[in-house]
């Protein structure tokens, strides 16, 4: 066939130089003779080519299906280099930038009585763009996977990279289970371990960012198992470091937390499933800061936090593509018993209780369009009248916002969304509306359910 | 807390006890297959029906504890189930059935995969570098998967490998008897032209000679936009084509849309097994697939 093409151009590039010489005499009536004389040899041969492309096309169609010797399970394709492997390390980087507008001060934001730690806190004023993330992930042969996430974050007005997760697992395990080892994301609750970039609101639910630092990151180990039975259960334990909020601080003292968390799943139908699961997490704080940056409260002592969830998911006939309904719910309960230095240098006994929950609903009709609803809400034990005056007093009236979002996707590698909260979580009562955008390239993992 | 872990360690035991070929099949048809020829040695099940869109399935529970417990997964591969097969890989922890070892087997590796272009441009749509992974409307390339399934059934539960070879020769064996039907009595669809929703007919035109003239996606793996049906309307409103083929998952409102205003049948064709009344197993897909066409051609 190339060669067919090859005498074609060669044939083309007569012509013109054909046509540049005659063009001279005009004698049209010889050229058009001549150009003919080329179109019915090369449309014959062309014919000619096509007739031996089918008999060739036929013989291998025959040879296909005729029996091929006992290959016990090879494959034949050499090119079977198969999903994010056909390039070694997938990489994919993620876009964020939000365009975000609050009614009062994010700097002076804080909810009474939960002094907030880790990355929480509110989405920052104006056009920023939030964490670039890089993603790179491979095997590493064929016991051990490896997971990096990276992303590039501006502080202080200078870009810096940050190791995010880190972590390697295991493949080959048997019996169903499997160990990380590095900094993850934490398996409690269903929120906790999903990035950022698939968030269905541009931030987290109250509790989240109140008990767990917006996501508990830690340095650790952990260990999965999954039951061999028809009803999906999973069991894990993590041994983590304590060098993050929750458990800031005890990174000194061996492993700072632990975890204990159980997931069971399941269809209702092929149009329903479930997911709901508890966990528990453990940690200790040594002079964990919160509160005001520059003048923090610091916690030292114990942090629970106990999480249930529950995840609804409906499409019809399961076929997600067209419409779905994601329902889901969480609810925590937090116990800190320790001390709290106060930013004038007083320490005080605490031990309260609090809690923590949200229910959202996220609906797509049709392709591309999302709509979502989500209220969230604290509540808390008095830590007594001691601490009257300070962030840890208990507002006379839970903590609340109420979020609706809409966000539309041209593909799932990119997503524009509109959010509009009303808070009434913080010092003041806030009206916030933003922009979002969430872009992907290059290599995409699956998302879990 | 107990309880739990005693329910968990009786259905533990309960599970142990039965000494089937587990296969787990991401599309019903390697389901439909598999069962043809493991009978009543295996047990499968399908992770999608034919009514799903199998590059959007949700990585959910019910599918991670099946995949903890298969012995084989069989899937189109060519990146069809990238967006949640990984997923399900990572959190089942079954060592058995990774890529690359005996349990995990791609039917698309082993036929010939068109629309290999290698070509990564997402601004292209969310296309395949490996080739076009809708390999299973030609029913060439279903008798070598079905060939490479029994091998490896074989080779995985090999005391009834006796029973796997002569259920693969009969199948084999009305296979090719079938598919000489087929092609007589779809030989008038040869040199016909179709208007297709995504690119899921590649191997069926092929295989029958129809050209594919225009798709009702704009990309590939995005939904139809008004401005797209509108420039298709301009293109065809005084033929150039002879179907408009959707499978039962796409939405019909586009194929309709396009007919009416084009006079173009609209035709649903059933893309994989259980996807009408008569496409039960893989050979009433593809009486199906024919008749349907046939009948579209005679209107």
């Amino acid at each position: 066939m190339q060669s067919g093409y090859f005498k074609i151009i060669v044939a083309a590039l007569a012509l013109c130089v054909s046509v540049n010489a005659f063009s001279a005499d005009a004698d049209l009536d010889a050229l058009r003779a001549a150009i003919e004389e080329l179109r019915s040899d090369y449309e014959g041969r062309i014919a000619e080519l096509e007739r031996r492309l089918t008999v060739a096309e036929q013989n291998a169609k025959q040879a296909r299906a005729a029996p091929q010797p006992a290959s016990m399970g090879a494959t034949r394709t050499a090119a079977a280099a198969s999903g994010n492997a056909a390039f070694n390390p997938a990489i994919g980087v993620i876009f964020q930038g939000n365009a975000w507008r609050h009614g009062d001060d994010p700097d002076s934001f804080y909810i009474p009585g939960f002094p907030i730690g880790g990355e929480a806190g509110p989405i920052s004023e104006g056009m920023s763009i939030g964490e670039t993330e890089i993603d790179i992930s491979a095997n590493v042969d064929d016991k051990f996977t490896a997971w990096l996430t990276a992303p590039i974050v501006i502080e202080d007005g200078e870009p810096k990279i940050e190791v995010e997760e880190a972590w390697i697992e295991t493949t080959a395990m048997p019996a169903g289970l499997s160990l990380r080892l590095g900094r993850f994301f934490s398996g409690i609750g269903y929120l906790n371990a999903k990035h950022q970039h698939s968030w269905d609101f541009a931030d987290q639910p109250l509790p989240y960012q109140a008990f767990l630092g917006d996501q508990y990151l830690d340095d650790g180990l952990q260990v999965r198992w999954v039951a061999p039975t028809d009803l999906y259960m999973e069991f894990g334990t993590e041994l983590l470091n304590g060098g993050r909020y929750p458990s800031e601080g005890s990174d000194n003292s061996g492993f700072g937390a632990q975890s204990l968390f159980v997931n069971v799943g399941g269809d209702v139908g092929t149009d329903n499933s479930w997911l709901a699961g508890v966990s528990y997490l453990d940690a200790s704080a040594i002079d964990r800061p919160s509160g005001d940056e520059d003048d923090p409260l610091l916690f030292t002592g114990d942090s629970a936090v106990m999480t249930a969830q529950f995840v609804w998911k409906w499409a019809p006939n399961g076929n997600w593509k067209q419409k779905n309904l994601v329902i889901q719910s969480e609810y925590m309960w937090r116990r800190e018993d320790g001390s709290y230095t106060l930013p004038g240098g007083s320490v005080l006994a605490y031990d309260t209780r609090q809690r923590g929950w949200y229910l959202q609903g996220v609906y797509q009709p049709f392709p591309r369009w999302r709509f979502g609803a989500r209220i969230d809400g604290l509540s808390a034990n008095s830590p007594g009248s001691a601490f009257d005056g300070t962030l840890l007093a208990v507002p006379d009236d839970d903590p609340m916002r109420y979020s609706l979002m809409t966000d539309w996707s041209n593909s799932e590698f990119s997503r524009l969304r509109f959010q509009y909260t009303r808070d009434e979580a913080g010092i003041l009562d806030d009206n916030e509306f933003g922009l979002q955008y969430i872009f992907s390239i290059g290599a995409h993992g699956a998302h879990s359910f | 807390m107990n309880r739990i872990f005693a329910t968990a360690l009786l259905l533990l035991l309960s599970a142990t006890s039965s000494a089937d070929l587990r296969i787990f099949a991401c599309e019903s048809d390697w389901a439909s297959l598999a069962q043809t020829i493991g009978g009543e040695h295996v047990k499968t099940s399908s992770a999608t029906t034919a009514f799903q869109d199998p590059h959007y399935i949700q990585a959910r529970p019910s599918l991670i504890a099946k995949v903890r417990r298969a012995d084989l997964i069989v899937c189109n591969g060519a990146q069809l189930e990238i967006g949640w097969l990984p997923m399900l890989m990572q959190k089942a922890n079954n060592r058995d059935v990774l890529p690359g070892s005996s349990g995990y087997f791609e039917a698309s590796s082993v036929v010939e995969r068109l629309e290999a272009t290698g070509d990564l441009d997402r601004a292209r749509g969310d296309i395949h570098p490996e080739g076009n992974p809708h390999v299973q409307v030609n029913p060439h390339n279903v008798l070598d998967i079905a060939k490479v399934l029994s091998e490896r059934m074989m080779l995985l539960d090999p005391e009834n490998a006796a029973t796997y070879t002569a259920n693969f020769s009969r199948f084999d064996e009305r296979w090719r008897k079938s598919m000489l039907e087929w092609e007589r009595k779809a030989a008038p669809l040869k040199g016909t032209r179709a208007i297709i929703h995504h690119k899921s007919w590649t191997y069926l035109a092929d295989w029958l000679g129809i050209e594919v003239v225009a798709h009702l996606e704009p990309v590939a793996g995005l939904p139809p936009t008004p401005a797209h049906l509108s420039g298709l309307v301009a293109q065809f409103k005084n033929g150039g084509a002879d179907f408009i083929i959707r499978a039962p998952y796409q939405d019909a409102r586009a194929s309709e849309w396009l007919s009416e205003r084009s006079g173009i049948p609209a035709v649903m064709l059933p893309l994989s097994v259980g996807g009408t009344d008569r496409a039960e197993d893989f050979f009433g897909l593809f009486d199906d697939i024919i008749d349907r066409l046939l009948g579209a051609r005679a209107e």
